[in-house]
């Protein structure tokens, strides 16, 4: 079985499936289940100093969709609600009854270098792996001038960061907001600032739902509620894309990715791990059906990468960032055909009213009087619509059919930027 | 209970509470979670099979999305708006040979959506609040008598009610309804037809005469005079015998009154059946007959039928159903004489059938007896014709149905007919439904053609 374990700037974990900071990591009863179930570290709950947040009743939002309950979840929920002894107590026993997972602490003070430069130190103590800084969160603690509201000015990431090397010997890990025009900017400024990693995403902004017979938004705390932090698997699109700039940017090249974003099965975190990120951090997947997923991801990561010839994590970590490129390298020549299967298909029409209404008029609906979902090659652009509503697994597929030599927008004739050949 | 050797007919077979599950809702609802659950199944199709399987062309991809998306209203007024019974027929329709036999997901590994249930589902509450979908239109003055109040009256009625028209609705019996009140198996519909009677009815504009019998009581000549339109919708009221020995024989009744006597029993711990139940036909009301003779406690009951189970009226599921039921049917078997003993039935006999060459049923000369204390006959219905009417128009029958034209218009002018009195291929609800529905356009239609050739009123 191929080797998934992991060395992340330092921090070893006998596999890169770390419980991301949040709700299942807020204590050690919590925390000691999930290393019983196999998860190979934990981002601590975030801290704050004392006295303690508050937090509401009333705590989560969740879209279903089309009958699959928690297709995305978002929280209102603050830091950690219990006194910052108590956590760096249990942390402590934690780390020393789980010596070979990795525990990073999350962190979260005011955004002045006396705050970091106290709390460092005590965590330091405890002898856990790593500090995350947690610049992400949405909600409430953005109203107090943390979380987003730091994460959202690359210059603060970058001081913040710069304080947190000064100040500690611990791996500095910058956890990003997605609520942010371009995510490689706040990247640049945690590496620009000494920060040894940077995880992502954070929760996006959201309002879940609005309750129509309170006229209020989801969830709802005595009849009011507020934006909160978005994810599960709705995000991973979200997630992939940013983490894929990141890694691909020239400035951020080759730096150290924990991936976040909806990651529930060994497939995504396959994913993240192929678009360069080092460890992979999951939550809403484990709130969904607890810490026994961690199983399958354990079993699946491995099994896959024994599949591919895959004998480390770094035989196939980034191996698609090179695939990740401007539209404008794109070949305009490539071309493909939507191909109907008439064996496998249903005849439920999905095809041909997506194409007739929204795509292109390519798909036929009837044959000699008769009802029959056909393609007309001449009409189809290859835009794969079909196949994506098709309900029969593997009854639309696409086929290459182009001839010609691969050309790209920098040279079209129709780009009046175009590179002319010298 | 004490067996008797002839004539073991007797009430309370079973303890009052067995009797009422026996007859409680053979199918029972589907709650909100399994309605969304069924209705996230269903591919929502373009131009989908299911909706040209349904005789009465409900967009039934729109209702189910509509009860996906919590819009009960919405998806029941898509149903009702096709087919004003589609309460009823959401119970008793053969799905598996019409809509959900189409279903594109019929296949060796998925089932069909749902699609009865969920038509259910999404009508049910509108009964239960009697809520109202439907306006009664601007009052036209016209005025249309409907005879028979089964479904295809009742569907006719609502349609020329919601048009504006004035609406007489007549039955022979004291309740409306027809084979949905007094015809089909009571664990189908428990107390349920009464109750869509009611809403449909509620409309306004609609008239309810009970107990009038066309022939009896009402007379086509005197209908036409005092009404713009009649509507024929009377069902079929004759009953087929067996014309052999031994059908006078106490323990000898007809399927249908059986079942009418049943659903009309208020205390089923009051109600007769026979400790052997033979039921001769290869229909629904055999199968009805012969299910609820097991739930109400006959020791057995056997459908006898002289062709093979294909030919069976009867759908493959009905079949089965009654086979699950500890009914036993025997095929390619015709009756040939009821033996009695003092005037009671005491068993059938019967010769086993074959096909010829030329592809007729014949008798192969071996007969049987199957013991009996009750037989059920259960082959086939008749049309009462109304008798030649006082100006001498007659309406053309044909083949023992009332013929109509393409619009459901008769040979008498102003008459139209529709539902099982005309007929020929399907003696279904929701057939019944499209009939009256279709005619009552057909009849909205001539009568404000003729309002617009007369200048109005």
């Amino acid at each position: 079985m191929a080797d998934i374990s992991c060395d992340f700037v330092g921090i070893r974990s006998p596999n890169p499936f770390w419980l991301a900071s949040a709700p299942p990591t807020d204590k050690a009863y919590n925390v000691n289940r999930a290393f019983e179930a196999g998860w190979g570290g934990v981002v601590w709950k975030t801290l704050g100093f004392d006295p303690p947040v508050v937090n509401v009743s009333s705590r989560y939002g969740a879209v279903q969709w089309n009958g699959q309950r928690v297709a995305g979840l978002n929280n209102i929920e603050l830091i950690t609600d219990r006194p910052l002894q108590v956590n760096l107590d249990e942390i402590r026993q934690v780390k020393r009854d789980w010596p070979d997972r990795a525990l990073v602490v999350s962190l979260m003070v005011p955004c002045d270098e006396a705050s970091w430069k106290s709390i460092l130190p005590l965590v330091e103590d405890t002898g856990a792996d790593a500090v995350e800084l947690n610049f992400g969160c949405p909600h409430g603690m953005s109203e107090r001038g943390m979380g987003s509201a730091v994460g959202q000015v690359p210059e603060y990431v970058e001081q913040v960061a710069r304080w947190v090397k000064q100040h500690s010997r611990l791996p500095c890990i910058v956890k990003l907001t997605p609520n942010i025009t371009d995510i490689r900017h706040p990247a640049r400024g945690a590496f620009k600032g000494g920060a040894d990693a940077v995880s992502l995403i954070n929760t996006i902004n959201s309002i879940t739902s609005i309750d129509l017979d309170l006229m209020a938004p989801t969830p709802t705390v005595d009849g009011k509620g507020t934006h909160g932090g978005y994810c599960g698997p709705a995000v991973r699109p979200i997630a992939l894309a940013m983490v894929a700039e990141i890694a691909r940017d020239p400035q951020t090249l080759g730096k150290p990715i924990s991936a976040i974003g909806g990651i529930g099965t060994w497939r995504d975190a396959a994913e993240f791990i192929a678009l360069g990120a080092g460890s992979v951090q999951v939550c809403t997947a484990a709130m969904h059906y607890g810490f026994r997923i961690v199983d399958d991801m354990i079993s699946g990561l491995g099994e896959w990468m024994d599949s591919k010839g895959f004998r480390r994590l770094e035989d196939f970590r980034g191996r698609a960032i090179g695939n990740v490129t401007d539209w404008q390298f794109l070949n305009l020549n490539y071309d493909i055909k939507a191909r109907i299967d008439q064996d496998k298909c249903i005849k439920c029409g999905l095809c041909h009213i997506a194409c007739e209404d929204t795509a292109h008029q390519a798909i036929l609906q009837q044959k000699n009087g008769v009802r029959h979902f056909e393609v007309v090659d001449a009409e189809c652009v290859g835009c794969n619509l079909c196949m994506h509503v098709c309900p029969v697994d593997s009854c639309i597929t696409m086929h290459r059919v182009d001839t010609k030599p691969a050309a790209n927008w920098t040279t079209h004739p129709n780009n009046p930027l175009r590179k002319v050949e010298a | 209970m004490p067996r008797k050797l002839v004539a073991d007919i007797a009430a309370g077979r079973l303890p009052a509470q067995q009797l009422q599950d026996n007859f409680a809702d053979v199918a029972p609802p589907l709650d909100r979670q399994g309605a969304l659950i069924a209705a996230q199944r269903c591919y929502y199709c373009y131009d989908a099979p299911c909706i040209k399987a349904c005789p009465t062309g409900i967009d039934i991809p729109t209702f189910i999305r509509g009860i996906a998306t919590d819009n009960l209203r919405g998806a029941a007024r898509v149903i009702l708006g096709a087919n004003i019974l589609g309460g009823v027929c959401a119970r008793v329709c053969p799905t598996e040979i019409l809509c959900e036999g189409s279903c594109v997901r019929n296949g060796p590994e998925s089932a069909p959506v749902q699609i009865g249930a969920l038509q259910r589902h999404a009508t049910d509450w509108v009964f239960d609040e009697n809520a109202a979908l439907f306006e009664r239109g601007a009052d036209t003055g016209r005025r249309v008598a409907v005879v028979g109040a089964g479904p295809a009256g009742l569907a006719c009625a609502h349609a020329l009610a919601r048009a504006g028209h004035r609406v007489s609705i007549f039955d022979a019996r004291d309740k409306a309804g027809g084979l949905n009140e007094y015809g089909i198996a009571a664990y189908k519909v428990p107390g349920f037809a009464a109750r869509e009677v009611q809403w449909l009815l509620s409309i306004g504009g609609i008239d309810w005469h009970a107990n009038r019998a066309l022939g009896r009581d009402l007379d086509l000549a005197a209908l036409r005079n005092d009404h713009d339109a009649v509507f024929l919708g009377i069902g079929l009221g004759g009953v087929n015998a067996l014309g052999i020995e031994g059908e006078q024989l106490s323990g000898v009744r007809n399927a249908v009154d059986f079942i009418a006597q049943l659903r009309q029993c208020s205390d089923l711990t009051q109600l007769h059946v026979g400790r052997r139940v033979v039921v001769i036909g290869g229909g629904n009301t055999a199968i009805d007959a012969a299910i609820q003779s097991r739930r109400l406690g006959a020791e057995s009951a056997t459908i006898v039928y002289r062709r093979g189970a294909a030919s069976m009226g009867a759908t493959g599921a009905e079949q089965a159903f009654a086979k699950n039921e500890g009914v036993t049917i025997i095929e390619w078997a015709q009756p040939r004489r009821i033996v009695g003993v003092d005037g009671a039935l005491t068993a059938v006999e019967f010769e086993y059938t074959q096909l010829d060459d030329a592809g007729r049923l014949t008798g192969t000369g071996d007969r049987m007896r199957v013991q009996a204390d009750t037989l059920l006959k259960a082959i086939g219905q008749v049309l009462v014709a109304p008798a030649a009417d006082g100006d001498g128009g007659l309406l053309d029958i044909d083949a023992g149905r009332i013929v109509v034209n393409e619009r459901f218009q008769t040979s008498l002018p102003g008459v139209w007919a529709g539902g099982d009195c005309v007929g020929g291929n399907a003696d279904l609800t929701v057939q019944a439904v499209e009939d009256g529905k279709r005619a009552a356009a057909s009849i909205h239609e001539t009568l404000m053609r003729r309002d617009a050739r007369n200048g109005g009123g």
